[in-house]
């Protein structure tokens, strides 16, 4: 890893947009922008469906956009609000060509060219109780990583991550960081001190950060959407499941946070989960009661 | 040596709990996303009844708000129980609010002279509709926006007058079981008179709500919150629930839906409206 910074310096936007008001919320976007210009950082991430709000049924066709626009428009008020490259991440609602997805994307944004790194297609779709997305969306086929400057990156969005396996992938793959645009309608008043499905999320990126030995960067979505309130809580955990920093539910605000990437090795040093997991993971995959198509024989 | 052995036991039925601290800063954030923000209006208007479910709606309001901002109404009938008018005044006095009394006897015989066969349920049904009528309406003056303050379990059970309790476009308490809003009314110091009092929908002498329910909050609640987790009936009986209780319980829940919806519409096209037309509320 010579050559790659030590330190990364991250903000989260957590923002809370109106509802389907696209052009008024990317303003918005670029007024944070402006206050990050100070102290830029080297990554900014938004939330899902950052920029228009997350339940839109049938009007998320009016609202999708193809990928490089999506991209253009955030690398364009970056770029009029700090003159320093940066990495963005945000989630969005995406139209390829007529198939739609709940996508996010990963920009370097510098001077010139086209920002898109990485575009992840979200692969686990809610669809019950309050949530209705592959209704109105496709689901994303592959789980994919990508390098940047500081290491190696994933994206996975909201729901993604509460599947053990996907964490498990991205760091298998390489990922030491994984970054996570959310949409969480907040529930759950019986516990005491927070909602339950906010004590949930935190179980959930703590458990992965540790298992993996990776920084979980979480940027959740704020505001009552019909009723129902985006839980916030953006937060940034540690290889050795720490919570670093984390947002209030309700408030839009930003998260600043500068992560030691020297400490994933010193995670992964104290407990090598990771590396236990890719000596086993031939024998895992490998077992024929697992439903999962064979090309022949045991091959996968 | 004997081990002991320690045996998992499902959980006592209980009626839900609430952590009231988290429930009351959602409730005020929820208010003023949906009023100040998506809405842009700064007044609600809330029907004080001297229960403890509009008192509570105004206390949040009043946190969500200010005082200043929450208009309360007195609507009373002329069978109305004098102490509805005393109990709402409690609400008015510890808030400091701005309150208003509007008699609806006029109004309400203006149309039943002419019914005067009109039963207990149907005087009670016009009464109630009447108060929206006049809640919507002060709303209109006053650039404001009316709060409901229906609770989750008068919300299951039907026990509300379709297209009237129910019509206000916000409600904080709409998720809230009965027994959880009286524990939210001891945190926010809702006079304590409202909150120890048999709840009533005042409609007819002597009415209480367990009278016509034939079962305690505390009960119903309890099988309510069980119930929606998608146990049967036997189920919960062997969780220690009475099958008279369940039965009463799951009777009521299935023969209500229609109250918990829109008015059913005949579909005829592939654009019909929030079959194939779908958009959110706050679009």
């Amino acid at each position: 890893m010579r050559g790659t910074p030590d330190r990364l310096r991250v903000a989260l936007v957590q923002s809370k947009p109106a509802k389907g008001e696209y052009q008024r919320n990317l303003t918005e976007t670029g007024k944070a922008f402006e206050q990050l210009a100070a102290s830029p950082p080297d990554l900014v991430v938004l939330p899902e469906a950052a920029l228009t709000g997350y339940f839109l049924e049938g009007a998320v066709y009016e609202l999708a956009l193809p990928a490089q626009s999506f991209a253009r428009d955030l690398a364009r008020v970056w770029r009029e609000s700090c003159a320093q490259p940066a990495y963005i991440a945000a989630g969005f609602f995406e139209n390829d060509g007529g198939t739609y997805y709940n996508s996010a994307v990963f920009l370097h944004v510098d001077q010139h060219g086209e920002p898109i790194v990485h575009l992840h297609r979200k692969m686990f779709l809610p669809t019950y109780g309050v949530f209705d997305e592959e209704r109105f969306l496709s689901r994303g086929r592959k789980l994919g990583v990508f390098g940047t400057r500081f290491g190696t990156m994933a994206l996975l969005i909201c729901e993604d991550a509460f599947h053990a396996i996907t964490p498990t992938i991205a760091a298998i793959k390489g990922a030491r960081m994984v970054i996570i645009p959310s949409a969480s309608p907040g529930r759950g008043i019986e516990r005491e001190g927070e909602l339950e499905s906010i004590a949930r999320w935190r179980d959930i990126l703590r458990d992965a950060a540790m298992e993996h030995g990776i920084y979980i960067i979480y940027a959740g979505l704020t505001g009552f959407e019909g009723g129902k309130g985006m839980s916030g809580s953006s937060c940034i955990v540690d290889p050795r499941g720490r919570v670093l920093v984390q947002a209030p539910a309700t408030e839009a605000c930003i998260v600043r946070a500068e992560l030691d990437l020297r400490e994933i090795d010193l995670a992964r040093a104290s407990l090598p989960l990771l590396g236990d997991l890719e000596a086993a993971l031939p024998d895992l995959l490998l077992d024929e009661e697992l439903p999962l198509p064979r090309a022949s024989g045991n091959a996968l | 040596m004997t081990l002991r052995v320690i045996e998992s036991r499902p959980p006592a039925p209980v009626a839900p709990r609430i952590d009231c601290a988290v429930a009351t800063q959602w409730l005020v954030a929820f208010l003023r996303d949906e009023l100040l923000e998506r809405r842009g209006i700064r007044r609600a208007v809330v029907g004080l009844s001297g229960g403890v479910d509009s008192a509570v709606t105004a206390f949040l309001c009043a946190q969500a708000l200010g005082s200043e901002n929450v208009y309360a109404f007195r609507l009373p009938y002329e069978s109305s129980h004098p102490t509805s008018l005393s109990d709402a005044q409690l609400v008015v006095d510890a808030l400091k609010i701005p309150c208003r009394t509007i008699d609806i006897t006029a109004a309400v015989d203006g149309y039943l002279l002419n019914e005067p066969d009109a039963d207990a349920r149907r005087r009670g049904n016009v009464m109630a509709r009447m108060r929206m009528v006049v809640l919507f309406d002060q709303s209109a003056k006053l650039d404001a926006l009316p709060v409901g303050t229906g609770n989750k379990t008068e919300r299951l059970l039907g026990y509300f007058t379709w297209h009237a309790d129910d019509t206000p476009p916000l409600n904080p308490l709409g998720d809230l079981f009965k027994s959880q809003v009286w524990e939210l009314a001891r945190y926010l110091d809702v006079p304590q008179r409202l909150v120890e009092k048999a709840p009533t929908a005042d409609l007819q002498a002597d009415q209480t709500d367990e009278g016509d329910l034939g079962i305690s909050y505390a009960r119903a609640d309890a099988i309510l919150s069980q119930l929606l987790l998608g146990y049967s009936d036997d189920e919960l009986v062997a969780r220690g629930f009475e099958r008279d209780e369940v039965q009463l319980i799951r009777r009521r829940v299935d023969s209500t839906h229609w109250k918990r919806h829109l008015p059913t519409t005949a579909l005829l096209s592939s654009t019909a409206i929030n079959e194939f037309y779908l958009r959110p509320v706050d679009y």
